[in-house]
């Protein structure tokens, strides 16, 4: 089974369709999606109705801290995160807020357990930036792969037969075998707000057969994003870090 | 891992038979499989209950970039068994000897030597295509067929250059066999595919000399010597050596890999071109350097400075590459000559480690008698090979990175295309003349070459207008979207 897993889509949607038009020619079996739909883009309620038609059609989503602000005001975060969020909130349906309510924060998918930060008390939303922050984690699960996002930084982690946890380089351009020897970790990056330095959208292919894990980035029209942030009038630095990728 | 390898056991389809060879970190057995016809090994890590991180390490290293290998210089992967059950791989069963079985005798004779050199250089290049470099090569780790040709075994130490490095991340240590480990791997480099090219050129001065150019250290302390030491010259040792495989052995064995050959093909190319290797200084060193020099490279091997590190290795192998220029020197050709000239150069300023191989061909007659030497009896060969040299000065090259063959045939296309292949040439460029209805007809040299060429063709011509569209046959003729 091919696997495509997304995250951090916030609200864009022309990085989101591009993801999914290269979905489309990969012979993909299952769509997971892992949160954070909202937030930060201009184009929120296209992407919770995409999001709702996908989980129709079999897709599995978790929810996201962005989604969770939606119900829960009291969700701490940055002034530039809540100022789009409160945007964000009076242009969604009921269907649409209950849809984001009622996501749960954890999912598995045979071998694979899926959220949003981390396995660790995933209601807290911490950050995985390296194989430190990973260990927690993998205590939580016997699942051989880990799929997650929110740092919006590909990152791929592994630990060894040893227990010993170590970062690899995330690299794209050629899918990397997650050896059976190893239990693995993935921050697959972010569909809608790269901040690695790169500004195409970036998602990943799980191959369960092959057992064949790829980065992925997806060239969109940023152009686009930002005019309809700008015309929304909302926060700059918004525009700016689709701009440059960081 | 749950089952430990014996004689008579099944695992996935795969019925083990005899034990083949028992080394330190692995164990290899004959196996059979009803689905696989040809003759099949597995090799079983040897995991003890001890501290057993870089055997394991090592095995899922192989484990990841093995089946992404293909080619005749490799065992053809077919499966891979799980950690938890008990680790394996199987490959294709190899006919041959270990090239282990050959050092027994060393030193060989020359021409032998000279001939495994080029197999391997070959071998290895063909890996480096395919981004993987290989960091443990020595004559355990290659596999004599029945036919000659070499095959590279045990990539427990590789790099892949497109995958995770699993070693650079677990262990300090530094990785490979010391007789052959190159100065950056003992400062922990894994990156750089000139570390082949110095493994292989340790093992040329073996097999040339009958000794190892470091010795064989027993300790890391000596390993490190390299990065100061030079090895005593192959021609103090072996006074028939000719200077040129001296001169190919220690620039492959340079401590900094900038000053070795930028890639396997490269040093296959002066194996293979012995007339065209130029000697340098290092020819003729019999005697140690002066006191400070030494003082020098031993002040330099103390500091721990990395060498430089090399950009990505796909760059790397694309930074270096053997770009051939099919030079037509006819009196009514200069303009043409010229404008390749040019083109040649523009190729240099992108790709500054290119070698050049400049090449002109002379037609003989189909059959042809001696056709070396013309109507006043003028030597063709030399007088060509001069114009040839006086057209590549224009490039202003120094000599070792640029090399003139005269070829004769008569077929030129063929000529060249086999001159592309057995040079491993990356890139050629070629003039063509104009396009003329009765080239078109019956088939120009160009055509032919960008045809059935081995590798990229660059077609130079000159601009359908102006001085050579009247002296050409092709003045009137319609422009073609092929021309």
């Amino acid at each position: 089974m091919r696997v495509a897993i997304m995250s951090d889509i916030h609200g864009n949607r022309e990085g989101f369709s591009a993801a999914l038009d290269d979905i489309s020619d990969r012979r993909i079996d299952q769509i997971v999606l892992l949160g954070d739909y909202v937030g930060y883009g201009p184009d929120p309620e296209w992407c919770v109705d995409t999001t709702m038609r996908l989980v129709e059609a079999g897709a599995l989503a978790v929810k996201g801290n962005h989604d969770h602000a939606i119900a829960d005001p009291s969700e701490s975060m940055n002034t530039i995160a809540r100022a789009t969020i409160n945007w964000t909130r009076p242009r969604l349906s009921k269907a649409q807020c209950d849809f984001l309510a009622a996501l749960p924060l954890t999912l598995e998918l045979g071998e694979v357990a899926l959220v949003h930060a981390s396995l660790n008390s995933p209601e807290r939303w911490h950050y995985i930036l390296d194989d430190r922050r990973a260990v927690t984690s993998f205590r939580q699960t016997t699942a051989r792969l880990i799929v997650c996002g929110h740092t919006h930084l590909p990152t791929l982690i592994s630990q060894d037969t040893a227990g010993t946890v170590r970062q690899h380089q995330a690299l794209t351009a050629a899918p990397v075998p997650l050896l059976r020897s190893r239990r693995w970790l993935a921050v697959v990056g972010s569909v809608g707000q790269p901040r690695d330095g790169s500004i195409a959208a970036a998602y990943a292919i799980f191959d369960t057969a092959t057992s064949e894990f790829e980065f992925r980035r997806i060239a969109y029209d940023v152009g686009t994003t930002v005019h309809k942030l700008r015309a929304a009038g909302l926060p700059e630095p918004l525009a700016i870090r689709l701009q440059k990728g960081k | 891992m749950v089952l430990r390898p014996h004689s008579g056991l099944v695992i996935d389809g795969f019925t083990l038979g005899e034990r083949l060879h028992k080394g330190g970190f692995a164990t290899i057995w004959d196996v059979e499989h009803p689905d696989h016809t040809g003759p099949l090994v597995m090799k079983v890590p040897t995991i003890t209950d001890g501290f057993d991180g870089p055997t394991i390490v090592g095995f899922e290293v192989e484990q990841m970039i093995v089946p992404k290998l293909v080619g005749r210089h490799i065992a053809k992967f077919v499966a891979a068994g799980d950690f938890a059950v008990m680790p394996y791989l199987v490959f294709e069963r190899i006919q041959g000897e270990p090239l282990s079985e050959v050092f027994k005798g060393v030193p060989i004779a020359l021409p032998d030597a000279v001939a495994l050199a080029e197999k391997m250089a070959e071998a290895v290049h063909d890996l480096h295509r395919q981004n993987v470099i290989h960091l443990d090569l020595k004559p355990e780790n290659f596999m004599l067929r029945a036919d000659k040709s070499l095959v590279a075994i045990d990539f427990g130490l590789a790099r892949h250059a497109r995958l995770p490095d699993l070693l650079a991340e677990e262990f300090e240590m530094p990785m490979g066999t010391y007789p052959y480990i190159a100065p950056e791997q003992v400062l922990h480099q894994r990156n750089d595919l000139r570390s082949d090219i110095f493994a292989i050129g340790a093992m040329l001065y073996e097999l040339v000399t009958g000794k190892a150019p470091f010795g064989k250290p027993s300790r890391l302390a000596e390993v490190r010597w390299r990065l100061w030491k030079k090895p005593i010259p192959p021609q103090s040792l072996v006074s028939d050596c000719p200077a040129y495989v001296q001169e190919i052995i220690l620039r492959a064995l340079e401590t900094d890999p900038k000053d070795r050959y930028q890639s396997a093909a490269q040093m296959l190319f002066d194996l293979r071109n012995p007339a065209q290797v130029k000697i340098t200084t290092r020819d003729g060193k019999n005697k140690r350097d002066p006191i400070l020099k030494r003082f020098k490279r031993w002040w330099r091997g103390q500091t721990f400075v990395p060498f430089e590190t090399p950009p990505l290795m796909t760059v790397q192998i694309e930074m270096a590459p053997i770009i051939m220029a099919a030079v037509d020197l006819s009196p009514e050709m200069e303009a043409l000559a010229d404008r390749l000239l040019l083109s040649v150069k523009r190729m240099l300023i992108i790709q500054p480690d290119a070698r050049i191989a400049c090449v002109n061909v002379i037609k003989t007659k189909r059959i042809g008698l001696d056709t070396a030497r013309d109507a006043e009896g003028n030597h063709i060969h030399v007088a060509r090979l001069l114009a040839l040299r006086d057209w590549a000065s224009g490039l202003g090259l120094p000599e070792d990175r640029m090399t003139c063959a005269i070829l004769e045939s008569s077929d030129p296309a063929a000529a060249l295309i086999d001159y592309a292949r057995h040079n491993h040439v990356d890139h050629i460029l070629i003039g063509a003349r104009g396009s003329s209805s009765t080239r078109r007809f019956l088939g120009s040299v160009s055509s032919q070459v960008v045809a059935e060429a081995p590798c990229s063709v660059s077609v130079i011509r000159l601009p359908q207008s102006g001085r050579f569209a009247e002296a050409s046959e092709a003045s009137a003729a319609v422009m073609h979207p092929d021309a």
